[in-house]
């Protein structure tokens, strides 16, 4: 393998596992500010003690997320320095501004509520919860703004002097329609990841609770868990139908922008009118036309997607042979090293990873039916299924997302910037041309090997602690530690959520 | 003024700020195996009242090296560029020990397991030492110069930044950070470890005085011009105050003069550079100000931003340090709350 092929596995890879515990953190935190608003509104003693449950569960989360966003800031300097100069009069830009507006406020008012229950007012302590909420919600806006401009560039002209791409408007790079399909995407995508972990959890917990029949364990589960379960189901169902509308918007939307990206999604090799979704498909691997062989299709439902129309001549959807032949007239069949340019991404990964990212929302929709029919009219459910159904639904909005990301990048090849249609001209690069010339594959390749192993252990301890910290449940006794609710002021007396 | 001078400076304030402020934790960190005494359970108690003194504002402080980052991207593309795919190994350490750093600052107190405090120690321990010295390293390269291409690409090689010059502007960081955070955590405690913690930093801060003005002078005298004399002098005045403030016991004035020694040593850094933003080795090709900036667009939205979003930062960061003003003491530290590996069954119902 070449530099290239390295440093494009590399940035898979650490990209990828830093989204792991990116959506959770975005969807958790705006549902324990939920859950501690409850308690600070109402007095009632269980909303602090799942306050204080998914808060735990949220800063295990929370710390991966900060150490492996600080390798993503660097990374593209790294390793990707070719394009680093040719896009950083723009693509900084929405970087800075993450960490100015968003980083500083998540990363300080986080440790305003960690160690602050004792020191701050019940209501000051709350807005740090809500402010962290806001704060990682903002910075997805702008990574995504960054990565938006990338799918489709606007606002930006190409200068034939300094041979880059320059900002010509920052109102149209954070006004871009892909942005604003893709980060409402992302963020219900988040709540629906968080949702169902909290349901998840919560649900599993109650079962386990009923079953011992004890009243008091039954008692616990009907007045603590049950609305956990009731508030994660909630965030599952508006987030489930926002992800999908969402969806619908930004496949129309890819379309128009990157027809090679939806042709391939389809594995539709010729424009065709009426285009059916195809559910399975079979083919050779070697990314060509030749052997793709659709076994189970809806008929029309790809026209509609991207026209929305099922028929008809309005519903004509290019393949991508069209688009080959298009962009080859547009932008050369030979790149910079003389070698043919294949404007197709590759075919399995972008049809497959496109199936599973939709496919794996049935785990929430399950849990999420599952969870309103148990636990209707006020009842608890100690069915074992149930449990089981809470706890395997955890992984699969994890996994829908790791796809969509899949499905986004990799559907974005050969390109790292996508020509825009609408033609801001030679304001394109391929991926090729993007990688660092001065770093050796030896040199990407340890740093991958690095990356992977600490990763790999990393995952480890994360996955332990948040197993551990989820079967350990609710704490038995809390306080409320506020400085209202103390008539002493010990000087002496241990704090709160110390390390 | 000229926005690219404007921006220079903002990197520079940026980076001056992650110094000064990550610079305590570091130094925090890397006390962790030094200053506690007494036995195993004193020294734990010890050790979680060092983490606990930073444990509110260190994940603030690393988002300025986080700024510092996106902003050079921002205004600087080509330094941005340069200088992560030329400083690749020094910058993936530093990466690596970041990671284990926090990790093990976060996950330290989950279990309550003697064998996982130890090797979050050691990750603690790796996590502060190895950055100190290599934040010091590449500085002292981009003033000395580092050797580019015309196409201002680094071709100097990893082995080249290790020159005797920049070990000592290694040692020199690492000096003053932990000079730093051991001002810090007199300031910070209470009790007999307030007491260690000064009688540590009446000598490191004479060492300060030895490395970090030698290398200054080194630094002055050999790639330096003019008026950074005057940072050179306002080091050295801040580090001999150190020694006096600190040997009077005035703690405050004390941590004050060791965050002014860090300015002065970020200034002399970046006003040696100036207006290259990485010089030339031996009068080879240098990447200027001028030839790294964006365009005047880009650098005027990020010039509104960040007019309107610093000075909101700095007052809430402020604003934290205010909270937590109150020095810790061991009887602070409560019984360990982490967890134990394995479930005492039931316990929990
Ligand atoms: C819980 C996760 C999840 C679920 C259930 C879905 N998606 Fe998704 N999808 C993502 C998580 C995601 C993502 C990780 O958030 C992506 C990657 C980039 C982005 O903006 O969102 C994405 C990208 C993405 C793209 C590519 C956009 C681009 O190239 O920029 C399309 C067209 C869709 N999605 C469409 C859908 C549709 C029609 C869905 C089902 C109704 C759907 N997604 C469910
Ligand atoms: C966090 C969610 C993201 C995931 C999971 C993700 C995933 C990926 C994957 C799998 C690749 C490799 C594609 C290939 O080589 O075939 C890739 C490439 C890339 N992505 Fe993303 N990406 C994410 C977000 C972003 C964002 C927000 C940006 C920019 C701000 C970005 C910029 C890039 C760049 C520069 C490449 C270059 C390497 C290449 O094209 O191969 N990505 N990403
Ligand atoms: C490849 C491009 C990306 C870069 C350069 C990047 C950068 C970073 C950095 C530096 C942090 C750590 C901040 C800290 O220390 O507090 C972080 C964490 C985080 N990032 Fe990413 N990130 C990328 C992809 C994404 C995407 C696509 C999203 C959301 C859609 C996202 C949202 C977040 C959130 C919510 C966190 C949580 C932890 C935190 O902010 O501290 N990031 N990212």
């Amino acid at each position: 393998m070449d530099a290239l092929d390295l440093a494009r596995w590399q940035f898979a890879i650490v990209t990828v596992y830093h989204f792991v515990f990116v959506p959770l953190t975005i969807g958790l935190a705006p549902l324990v500010a939920i859950m501690q608003t409850a308690w600070v509104r109402t007095g009632n003693e269980r909303w602090l003690r799942l306050t204080k449950f998914f808060g735990k569960l949220f800063l295990i989360n929370f710390a991966l997320g900060v150490v492996t966003g600080i390798v993503q800031e660097f990374q593209f300097g790294m390793n990707w320095s070719e394009y680093s100069r040719f896009v950083g009069d723009v693509f900084g830009a929405p970087l800075a501004m993450e960490a100015l507006a968003a980083f500083f406020v998540e990363s300080t008012f986080l440790g305003l509520w960690i160690f602050g229950w004792d020191r701050l007012s019940k209501r000051v302590h709350l807005a740090c919860i809500w402010a962290v909420a806001v704060a990682v919600n903002l910075s997805a806006f702008f990574i995504l703004a960054a990565n938006s401009w990338m799918q489709h560039p606007v606002g930006t002209r190409f200068n034939p002097e300094t041979g880059r791409a320059e900002m010509e408007s920052i109102w149209a790079i954070l006004g871009n329609n892909t942005l604003w399909a893709a980060y409402p995407h992302t963020v219900t995508a988040a709540f629906l990841t968080a949702g169902t972990f909290v349901a998840g959890i919560a649900a599993w917990w109650m079962v386990r609770l009923v079953r011992t029949r004890t009243p008091d364990n039954v008692e616990l589960a009907r007045t603590v868990y049950r609305p956990a379960v009731i508030l994660g189901t909630v965030t599952m169902l508006v987030a489930g139908i926002g992800v999908a509308a969402s969806g619908d918007l930004q496949a129309k939307l890819m379309f128009e922008q990157q027809p090679a990206k939806m042709a391939s999604a389809e594995a539709l090799c010729e424009g065709t009118e009426a285009a059916a979704f195809s559910i399975l498909t079979i083919g050779d691997l070697t990314n060509s036309c030749e052997g793709v062989r659709h076994l189970i299709e809806v008929p029309g439902l790809s026209s509609y997607l991207g026209t929305g129309h099922f028929s008809g001549e309005e519903s004509y959807l290019p393949g991508v042979e069209d688009v080959q032949e298009e962009y080859t007239a547009r932008y050369g069949d030979t790149d910079a090293a003389g070698d043919p340019v294949v404007y197709t991404p590759n075919l399995a990964l972008t049809y497959w990873s496109f199936r599973l990212m939709i496919g794996f929302a049935a785990g929430s929709v399950a849990l999420a039916l599952a969870a309103l029919w148990f636990t209707r009219g006020g009842r608890v459910s100690g069915n074992p299924w149930l449990a089981r159904l809470g706890i395997a639904a955890i992984p699969t909005p994890f996994l829908a997302s790791s796809f969509g990301w899949i499905f986004t990048e990799t559907g974005r090849q050969p390109w790292v910037v996508v020509p825009n249609p609408t033609g801001i001209d030679m304001v394109r690069l391929l991926t090729e041309r993007g990688v660092s010339t001065v770093v050796s594959p030896g040199m990407v390749l340890a740093s991958m090997i690095v990356f992977t192993l600490l990763y790999g252990g990393l995952a480890v301890v994360w996955f332990r602690l948040m197993h551990r910290y989820a079967v350990e449940g609710v704490p038995r006794v809390v306080h409320d530690d506020s400085p209202e609710a103390r008539a002493d002021d010990d000087a002496d007396r241990p704090l709160s959520f110390a390390y | 003024m000229d926005l690219t001078i404007v921006w220079f400076v903002l990197i520079a304030v940026l980076w001056t700020g992650y110094l000064v402020l990550e610079g305590f934790d570091f130094g925090v960190g890397m006390l962790a195996s030094l200053l506690p005494r007494g036995d195993a359970a004193a020294r734990e108690k010890e050790r979680r009242l060092l983490v606990n003194t930073i444990g509110p504002v260190w994940d603030g402080n690393e988002v300025w090296l986080i700024t510092a980052g996106g902003a050079t991207f921002a205004a600087f593309p080509e330094w941005y560029a340069t200088l992560f795919s030329g400083f690749y190994i020094p910058l993936l350490l530093i990466l690596v020990a970041l990671i284990v750093r926090g990790v093990a600052f976060e996950y330290r107190g989950k279990i309550a397991d003697a064998a996982w405090a130890r090797r979050c120690d050691v990750a603690i321990q790796v996590g502060s030492w190895l950055p100190a010295v290599l934040w010091g390293v590449a500085f002292a390269n981009l003033v000395r110069g580092v050797h580019l291409d015309e196409a201002h690409q680094y071709v100097g090689g990893f082995w080249a930044l290790l020159n005797p010059f920049a070990l000592l502007g290694g040692l020199t960081t690492l000096v003053l950070f932990l000079l730093h955070g051991t001002v810090f955590v007199a300031l910070k405690t209470d009790g007999d470890i307030r007491h260690r913690a000064r009688r540590l930093a009446g000598g490191l801060s004479v060492a300060a005085v030895v490395v970090a003005g030698g290398w200054a002078v080194w630094a002055q005298v050999a790639f330096s011009t003019g008026w950074t004399w005057v940072a050179v002098a306002v080091a050295g005045a801040a580090l001999l105050g150190v020694v006096v403030t600190n040997g009077a016991g005035r703690e405050g004035w004390a941590f004050t003069l060791s965050a002014v020694s860090i300015v002065a040593t970020a200034v002399l850094i970046f006003g040696s550079m100036f207006p290259d933003v990485m010089p030339g080795l031996d009068g080879g090709a240098s990447l200027s100000v001028a030839e790294a900036a964006s365009t005047p667009y880009t650098l005027t939205v990020m010039t509104w931003v960040a007019a309107f979003l610093t000075p909101l930062v700095i007052a809430y960061q402020a604003w934290t340090y205010w909270v937590f003003r109150r020095r810790l003491s061991v009887e602070h530290i409560p019984a360990p709350a982490g967890l134990t590996w394995q479930r005492i069954r039931d316990a929990a119902f």
